[in-house]
């Protein structure tokens, strides 16, 4: 390999990018626009879920239980319900997500018998949110329970130590908030580097191909290595320096915590670089059109990263083999690592298993690219 | 092929290429002595862009052998290559660089030494007319000019052969005469220069010529020994009508083609003394016409007569 070559082919493809309006909007306006995007748009944390209130007997405990759903940061109230037809045409015309229905007989016969119940109606369209707006209301109801016996023991000369009630106090660690920011942000670094790292470099061999320029520049003593890694070297500085840009945004602006190394950081991320740039380059290599490289690209690089890197959708609850497929997927290794070095502050010692697959990934993808070019126009 | 070197600069023997069914260049040999400018010369589809780029060490033959200045060319590739410039038929610079930009990427490529490259561009660029225009963007130069940038780019590693892919296609007659200009002053500088080109007139030029057909190469001369050797005499007839000219002498006795141009038909006949019977078979057949009168033959009448190509 000569240096000087290899170095004029980074200086003439780095003007061909500044001077590209395309190239310079998806290494530059790409992940500003998916930081905010993703950052802001993608939330799993469902709070303040509307909802409404049809309470058929309007007692002391009654209004107790309608008060312990609207004060908490899961429910608000949206309406008050005074009839059947009024929970019906709420629930259809979406006024709200969920209805709390208490029995005319709520409180009688609850101290009657010890026992009654109260109805949650969701609009189960999202089943999601339905779900987790499910959970909390059972912690509510449960909490409710709990301070009932309580009560009614004392009410009965036993206290409640006696009977030795057991207080269940669970603690999240790493994302104490449980806050889903903390875990998505991370990932949306992968998400960006996956697309701007295969997308610009997807275009690069291609549009030689296309203007034409490649059959000149193979009658130059110019190897095929020199070509890869002239062009990769422009496109690395770019990946860097956006995954730079979104990992200063996750923490400085998201407020993800950051106890990891930034060297571990770093590392890893210019190895899952590799990877993308990689990928796109090999791609570019092969299929000699512009619009086709870089379709193949999204469709191998940002599809899988979305949907099987575990960024977004557990690869636990997902089926054996889904999850078998997702071991081939890059992202998934580099999300795991984003998530551990931000919230828990691994080593690479810790991250041995990823760290290694994505070196294993960089070193077959680069190998493979290099291999594909053909200095002929055959 | 006459040794390695010496006074071949480039040697082909029985070049063949296919694409699928179609055999694009059908065992080619020529070759190209050093200091020469040689033309590759044919119409569209002889055969003439495949021959080059095999040439060139971009696309390999199914068959034969390509000796360029002492290297083969097919077993070491890269060697060839440091010695050669290739300027494919279709504008290979980038666009979106500016002329000194493409003229820099080339040099870096070929290992030029700066300040050779700075003085070497700045002799070139004035030769070629383009010293006021080496910060635009390639592709806001006119097609002549690109031509232009293209061989300045070619000749910046001072190559020993040079291979042009119909260089002048679409140029104007001012920039081609000083792309010529600039080819003439290669020559005495020693480099070898392989073109092809469609243009007859431009075929003149050439030192030697190899006439290419379907794929094949039929005689290898200098224009003036290949106008000698086209068998029988050509006459020009003007008429109003060349076509129905044609039509009646097409097959006459001792009419050996006819090619239509402009305003006139050039006949090959086996005899000057066929002149009068021709123009009384016209007046029998009542076909206007100003004038009979023997011609040199140019090259695209001898193309047409020694490749058997059909009319043009």
């Amino acid at each position: 390999m000569n240096l000087r070559r290899l170095l004029a082919i980074a200086y003439k493809e780095t003007l061909q990018i500044w001077r590209d309006p395309r190239s310079l909007a998806i290494a530059l306006l790409m992940p500003l626009m998916q930081m905010g995007l993703l950052g802001y748009g993608v939330s799993l944390d469902i709070k303040r879920v509307p909802l409404c209130v049809y309470d058929q007997e309007n007692s002391q405990l009654s209004r107790g239980v309608v008060n312990r759903f609207t004060s908490s940061d899961w429910f608000r109230e949206v309406a008050v319900l005074q009839t059947d037809r009024d929970l019906r045409a709420a629930m259809d015309h979406g006024t709200c997500l969920g209805a709390l229905v208490i029995p005319v007989n709520f409180s009688r016969t609850l101290y009657m018998t010890g026992q009654d119940s109260l109805q949650v109606v969701f609009d189960a369209t999202d089943s999601n949110t339905t779900n987790i707006a499910t959970g909390y209301a059972q912690g509510i109801v449960a909490q409710l329970d709990a301070d009932l016996a309580a009560n009614w023991r004392g009410a009965h000369g036993e206290t409640a130590r006696s009977i030795g009630t057991v207080d269940l106090s669970s603690r999240v660690w790493f994302n104490e908030g449980l806050d889903s920011r903390n875990f998505i942000v991370p990932g949306v670094v992968a998400i960006i580097l996956s697309l701007v790292g295969s997308q610009l470099t997807s275009l690069t061999v291609a549009r030689e191909w296309e203007r034409g320029t490649m059959e000149q520049l193979i009658s130059t003593p110019v190897t095929g290595l020199e070509l890869m890694f002239g062009k990769l070297t422009p496109y690395f500085v770019i990946g860097l320096l956006d995954a730079v840009f979104c990992l200063g945004a996750a923490a400085f602006w998201f407020h993800v915590p950051f106890r990891g190394s930034l060297f571990t950081l770093v590392l890893t991320t210019a190895l899952f670089a590799l990877v993308v740039l990689g990928i796109g380059y090999l791609l570019s290599v092969r299929i000699h059109n512009q619009l086709g490289a870089s379709q193949i690209a999204l469709m191998l690089t940002m599809l899988p990263t979305t949907m099987l890197s575990g960024y977004t959708f557990p690869l636990d609850q997902m089926p054996e083999a889904v999850r078998v497929i997702s071991w081939f997927v890059p992202a998934r290794y580099y999300v795991t690592i984003l998530r551990s070095v931000f919230l828990k502050g691994s080593s690479l010692l810790d991250m041995a298993v990823p760290v290694i697959a994505l070196l294993v990934y960089a070193a077959v993808i680069i190998r493979a690219a290099a291999r594909a070019f053909r200095k002929s126009l055959d | 092929m006459s040794g390695a070197g010496g006074q071949v600069a480039v040697a082909a023997r029985e070049v063949r290429r296919h694409f699928g069914a179609l055999a694009a260049v059908d065992g080619v040999s020529l070759s190209v002595n050093h200091g020469e400018i040689f033309g590759l010369v044919g119409p569209d589809g002889a055969g003439k862009t495949t021959l080059m780029r095999m040439l060139a060490g971009v696309l390999r033959p199914d068959a034969g052998e390509i000796v360029l200045d002492g290297v083969d060319v097919l077993a070491d590739p890269e060697a060839a290559k440091a010695r050669l410039s290739y300027m494919p038929q279709r504008f290979g610079l980038y666009e979106d660089l500016s002329v000194d930009e493409n003229i820099f990427f080339y040099a870096e490529l070929f290992g030029v030494e700066r300040k050779a490259r700075k003085a070497r561009a700045a002799e070139l660029l004035e030769a070629a007319g383009m010293a006021p225009f080496r910060r635009r963007l390639a592709g806001a130069l006119s097609g002549g000019m690109k031509q232009k940038l293209g061989l300045v780019c070619a000749l910046i590693h001072t190559p020993t052969v040079l291979l042009l892919d119909e260089p002048t296609t679409g140029v104007d007659p001012v920039s081609r005469r000083e792309f010529w200009g600039i080819l003439y002053s290669l020559r005495e500088s020693g480099v070898t220069i392989l073109l092809s080109t469609a243009y007859m007139d431009e075929a003149e030029r050439c030192s030697r010529l190899a006439l290419m057909h379907e794929g094949r190469v039929h005689d290898c001369d200098t224009p003036a020994r290949l106008k000698q050797a086209m068998p029988g005499v050509l006459f020009a007839v003007t008429a109003p009508d060349p076509r129905a000219v044609r039509a009646a002498l097409e097959d006459a006795p001792g009419v050996l083609g006819a090619l239509l141009m402009g305003d006139r038909v050039n006949l090959r006949a086996d005899s000057a003394a066929r002149a009068p019977e021709l123009a009384a078979r016209l007046h029998e057949r009542g076909v206007a016409y100003g004038d009979i009168a023997q011609v040199e033959p140019g090259i695209e009448d001898v193309f047409v007569a020694l490749t058997g190509a059909g009319a043009a």
